[in-house]
């Protein structure tokens, strides 16, 4: 008992402080990854069911539904593309550096953490297939949050409501830079040390600014749902919901930005 | 007496690769506090009816798995384990004369004694502490007790395990 106790303070002592036992995580992670995907089985099981199953009209309607769509978004895309083309040739004029479109890679969700406090997600692509960890995550609507543990063919996400995250945010309408935290709820982040006076109004949109290096900018990321001054308080109490159905969402996209990315890029 | 020819090991393996999956299930909200600690009742049924074979090192790679599932640190849910399966092996004579409801408060407390040790490296790493809210998955885990304990007897009988 001993023995396996000192082991066990040794260990967190050195997963605490350590980056080097992130290998030690990624390879047990290696062995209980065919755990992740059998807890996962009944939920594919029940999709592909609910799939093969379906009523032939109801495919057709979600079928006919879903081109619609896609026709609407493509010419959305269509004009994307001539706004970027004067994008570059705007900034070309103006003699600043070229942006580049981010690569995007498409995961599903496998597993969630079952514990209360944190919001960990297991997505299914891993070093194998160029995750790294710091890597932005998204899904249909939003940003999701970052990779913080790689294995070789499973990631752990942490995302954005999880209580020890923070991201680097600006308001869309007039460029007013904040840093939007985690507070452990699905439904709220909070924006940190706003003060009194700030241009911030409940409505607003939050898109990724950039900054850190870390997540590419002009990603939306949350809605303003509050913002009350108090007079007996240094800063006002800015509360934002995440656009991103954080707890919904089974199809996610990790970008290639950062970084991380650039190294990978160059070798 | 001499230890008896190891048989039917697969089977623990085959329990506590039960208990890790479920464990490992995504719980909805409602759920999540009243999850009993599927492991820890696991390795303390083993430890008790197999002394010999289910030990403090078989709780601590358990531990360092559930680590690994839980993206806790490693080594948290380690000591936790390796803690219960030590008391688990000091207590078993006494535990199997015990009726079921008294091996039940037992197991309330060796559980509620793990999650404690949990959540002391959890509030030392910077978790927020979730106050009383931590006693209730030993108490639906001591309930679950009775159960999860007919149950692996019957199988460790049907399989000869020892």
């Amino acid at each position: 008992m001993l023995v396996c106790g000192v082991l066990a303070l040794l260990l967190m002592f050195a997963d605490h402080r350590y980056r080097q036992m992130d290998q030690v995580r990624s390879g047990l992670t290696l062995l209980i990854t065919p755990i992740q995907w059998l807890v996962d089985v009944p939920t594919r099981v029940w999709s592909w069911a609910d799939a093969t199953l379906s009523h032939r009209d109801t495919l057709l309607q979600e079928n006919k539904e879903l081109r619609a769509q896609a026709l609407i978004l493509s010419r959305r895309v269509q004009k994307i593309a001539a706004l970027t083309v004067e994008n570059v040739r705007l900034r070309e004029l103006l003699n600043a550096s070229e942006k580049v479109d981010e690569r995007v890679l498409l995961a599903e969700l496998i597993g969630v953490d079952p514990d209360p406090f944190t919001y960990h997600v297991i997505i299914n692509r891993g070093r194998q297939h160029g995750v790294f960890v710091g890597q932005p995550v998204l899904d249909a609507t939003g940003l999701m949050g970052q990779v913080i543990a790689v294995s070789a063919y499973t990631s752990r996400v942490l995302l954005v409501a999880d209580a020890s995250h923070a991201i680097p945010v600006e308001v869309s309408r007039n460029g007013v830079r904040a840093v939007a935290l985690g507070t452990g709820s699905v439904q709220e982040l909070r924006l940190a040390h706003v003060s009194d006076t700030t241009d911030i109004r409940v409505d607003d949109l939050l898109v990724t600014s950039g900054l850190g290096g870390r997540f590419p900018p002009g990603y939306p990321v949350a809605v303003v749902t509050e913002v009350r001054h108090d007079p007996g308080r240094p800063f006002a109490i800015v509360k934002a919901r995440p656009t991103a159905q954080l707890d919904r969402s089974r199809n996610v996209l990790l970008v290639f930005y950062g970084e991380s990315a650039r190294q990978e890029a160059q070798d | 007496m001499p230890a008896p020819q190891p048989q039917g090991l697969w089977v623990i393996a085959l329990s506590f690769l039960l208990a890790l999956m479920l464990s490992a299930v995504p719980l909805p909200d409602w759920l999540q506090w009243g999850w009993p600690e599927w492991v820890a009742l696991c390795l303390i049924y083993w430890a008790i009816a197999l002394p010999h074979r289910v030990g403090v090192g078989v709780g601590f790679l358990l531990g360092l798995l559930l680590d690994v599932i839980e993206g806790t640190l490693l080594g948290q849910n380690a000591l936790a384990l390796s803690l219960l399966a030590y008391l688990s092996l000091n207590l078993y004579q006494r535990m199997r004369m015990y009726p079921a409801w008294q091996q039940s408060l037992l197991v309330f407390l060796l559980v509620g004694l793990h999650q404690m040790v949990f959540q002391w490296v959890q509030s030392a790493v910077g978790v927020p502490a979730s106050g009383a809210w931590f006693l209730l998955p030993p108490l639906v885990s001591a309930i679950l007790w009775p159960w999860l304990f007919v149950v692996l007897r019957a199988v460790r009988r049907r399989f000869r395990v020892t």
